[in-house]
């Protein structure tokens, strides 16, 4: 075995960064430890809650009568609360500490005042927590993908705020330049997304803006959280880890810019695709499908990066945890933005839209993609954060069987069922009803599939909370599924 | 210019860009929408849309707390867009102006149940039902829709709606029997009847009805039955 594996070395970009002695670096991941592992174990819980939400709704889907008596687990509640918790507690707060983590390795600089990341923790977990129970006890906005009524939100934007600003000190103050392709993204993200929700809650909130406008600021932000702030933390996560455990520069810097620049650019024009043939002005959906094209520059240059720096190190997903997660999400991205740029287009949208296929889009990109990377992100830092390594490779490969065979099959009967759906009901004779009907049985094969995620989850947070109280594998040595031997070596 | 000053003008430059094409541009076309009263000729016709006031904004905030936006949209397309109107769930696509006294709107993004844009049109009120049921009240009218809520198996047999019966209440028959109460098995000498929501949340859907004609939109002639 060796430690290449995962010890950085000063040859890589991407360690070039970080070029910096390792007794600096631990005083660094260090100074992070309060404040990221209180975002990590906050956001596990919420990761919990959100799996048996979502346990709840997929039963419910083929069985109606499930919970149907109890106001608060009714399939209209349950389904924004699951959403919502998925976005909002889980993805957004794992998102802010791997954010803060990578921030001040990438920046060379140490946090200063942890108490203040986690009071703005606190603030948007509380905002948050009222803002659910609002929507179970049947007091939402009523807007789709706004949910949370706008006391809550602002409780929430409140707390973001002082976590985004202290990472962005992190930022201003930092002893490394120039910035590493990472930052750039994590900016981006920190900067767009308060004010995407400010703007859509201000949309519900004044009294000129009535009627459709209101959707379509929610669809903006919707798709603004899903395609802006967690495929940029994510896209830096993987930008920082892949070069890193498999201990080689990124292919091309020149590459990584030019789809950070379009990324940035069109990612937030894509919006109006979720309404598309709707009641809208029809310029606003042919703006969105553009954007949803031009995006393939940003598509092709991330993924080709990410290939050509793997190339030769595809045996590393054999071997570390982290690449393994980290590359699954990588693919998954690819994935959901080709499906994503294809099912825009209006031959295709009329046919989809209303129909499954919209759910699997949003676990493609919120599950598959963005948590499958924070999960290999977490399996990279905690050990640098707790001083003990994972303690069980087979819980490691457990959950990910759970994650990605069961997320997996998950998604791809969603966008089965979706295209089952939509070209069934192409037919003007066919009967809506007995459409549903036949895909009844599609939500059967999800509830099972969602079991196998849970499952997943369940091996994952035990395994978490084993790190936590320290009990694991001595530190130095990463957790690897097989030991990375020379035959191994292809 | 350095690399900082340009990667945060280019953020909030971005920013800028979204927000104003998605956002502003939009609100600024159709925030001054106002209803229709007079047709293409100048001839003053029926005022349209309306406020939402009383049973309609009751119901509204039913539909809303209940999640029913979920699994039923409230708008059609045009004919280049799908096959709703075909379907008969209206007679023409819906456009900005039907919504203009939303707050907020229930577009919806899914249907595991059909559009509800015209439930309360008279087509839809008067059409026959389901053949197979096994239970066949005349029309789509209120009794219809409370006996859908309270169970909808007992209608559509392979309905996956959920049932609101929480909606309801079971209670002593005192004297006579309600006329609300409800045509459903029930232990003896005891009603289901509907609470204030029900009875709300039905008087919205049959206020529901998004076929009144507006200039800017053509409307073809209601020629098949809902499906």
């Amino acid at each position: 075995m060796t430690a290449a594996a995962t010890a950085p070395t000063p040859t890589t970009t991407a360690a070039r960064s970080v070029d910096y002695p390792a007794a600096e670096r631990a005083a660094i991941d260090a100074s992070t430890r309060g404040p990221v592992l209180f975002f990590f174990s906050n956001a596990m819980l919420w990761l919990a809650l959100a799996t048996v939400l979502g346990l709840i709704a997929s039963i419910q889907l083929h069985s109606p009568t499930f919970l149907a008596d109890i106001p608060w687990l009714t399939y209209g509640r349950i389904w924004p609360a699951y959403t919502n918790v998925l976005s909002f507690g889980w993805a957004s707060l794992s998102g802010m500490g791997v954010a803060l983590w990578l921030l001040a390795r990438l920046c060379r600089v140490e946090v200063k005042l942890p108490g203040v990341l986690i009071t703005g923790g606190v603030f948007w977990q509380v905002g948050l927590t009222y803002g659910i129970i609002s929507i179970l006890a049947g007091k939402s906005t009523g807007l789709e993908w706004l949910e949370i009524p706008t006391g809550s939100a602002a409780l929430m934007l409140v707390g973001y705020g002082l976590v985004a600003l202290w990472a962005i000190m992190l930022f201003g103050f930092r002893s490394q330049s120039p910035a590493y392709i990472s930052v750039w993204y994590l900016i981006a993200a920190l900067l767009w997304f308060p004010w995407t929700f400010a703007t859509a809650h201000a949309a519900h909130l004044l009294p000129g803006v009535s009627g459709v406008v209101q959707s379509l600021a929610a669809a903006w932000a919707a798709q603004n959280f899903q395609n802006v702030w967690l495929t940029a933390i994510a896209l830096a996560t993987a930008y920082y880890l892949i070069p890193k455990v498999i201990n080689r520069p990124i292919h091309s810097y020149n590459l990584a810019s030019i789809g950070f620049w379009t990324f940035i650019l069109f990612s937030g024009l894509t919006g109006a695709t979720r309404l598309s043939g709707g009641p809208i002005p029809a310029w606003v959906v042919t703006l969105s499908i553009s954007a949803s094209i031009l995006l393939l520059i940003h598509i092709v240059t991330v993924s080709v990066n990410l290939i050509l720096t793997m190339r030769g190190n595809y045996h590393m997903v054999y071997h570390s945890p982290t690449i393994r997660f980290t590359f699954f999400g990588a693919v998954a991205f690819m994935l959901a933005s080709v499906i994503g740029l294809f099912s825009s287009l209006r031959s295709v949208d009329k046919v989809l839209h209303f129909t499954q296929f919209q759910n699997a889009q949003m676990h493609l990109v919120t599950y598959a993609f963005y948590s499958m990377v924070i999960f290999g992100a977490i399996y990279y830092i905690l050990p640098r954060l707790v001083g003990c390594e994972w303690l069980s490779s087979s819980m490691i490969s457990l959950h990910f069987w759970g994650a990605a065979y069961g997320g997996g099959m998950m998604i791809a009967i969603l966008l089965f069922s979706g295209i089952s759906t939509g070209l069934s009901l192409a037919d003007p004779e066919a009967s809506f009803i007995q459409v549903m009907e036949v895909s009844n049985v599609y939500q059967i094969g999800r509830t099972i599939a969602w079991s196998m995620v849970a499952l997943g989850h369940l091996i994952f947070g035990l395994h978490f909370l084993l790190m936590l109280l320290r009990i694991g594998q001595p530190g130095g040595e990463p957790t690897l599924f097989a030991p990375i031997g020379v035959e191994e070596k292809h | 210019m350095n690399r900082t000053t340009s990667l945060l003008t280019g953020i909030i430059g971005s920013f800028a860009l979204s927000v104003y094409a998605l956002v502003i541009v939009p609100q600024q076309q159709l925030g001054g929408l106002q209803p229709q009263f007079t047709d293409d000729e100048g001839k003053i016709v029926d005022i349209y849309p309306i406020e939402n006031d009383g049973i309609v904004k009751a119901g509204r905030a039913v539909y809303a707390s209940e999640g029913c936006i979920y699994c039923h949209s409230q708008q059609v397309r045009d004919e280049q867009n799908g096959l709703d109107i075909e379907r008969g769930w209206g007679v023409r696509r819906t456009v900005a102006r039907d919504y203009i006294f939303d707050n907020p709107p229930f577009l919806g993004s899914s249907r595991l149940g059909p559009d509800l844009s015209n439930v309360g049109s008279a087509k839809w009120r008067n059409e026959p039902e389901n053949e197979d049921a096994d239970h066949k009240p005349a029309k789509r009218d209120a009794k219809w829709h409370l006996l859908h809520l309270y169970n909808p198996r007992v209608i559509v047999s392979d309905s996956n709606m959920p049932s609101y019966r929480y909606l309801f209440t079971k209670r002593k028959i005192s004297g006579q029997r309600s006329i609300e109460a409800l045509d459903v098995p029930v232990e003896d000498g005891y009603e289901i009847v509907p609470k204030p929501e029900a009875k709300n949340l039905v008087g919205y859907l049959l206020t529901l009805d998004k076929s009144h004609p507006l200039k800017e939109v053509k409307s073809t002639a209601p020629a098949v039955a809902a499906k």
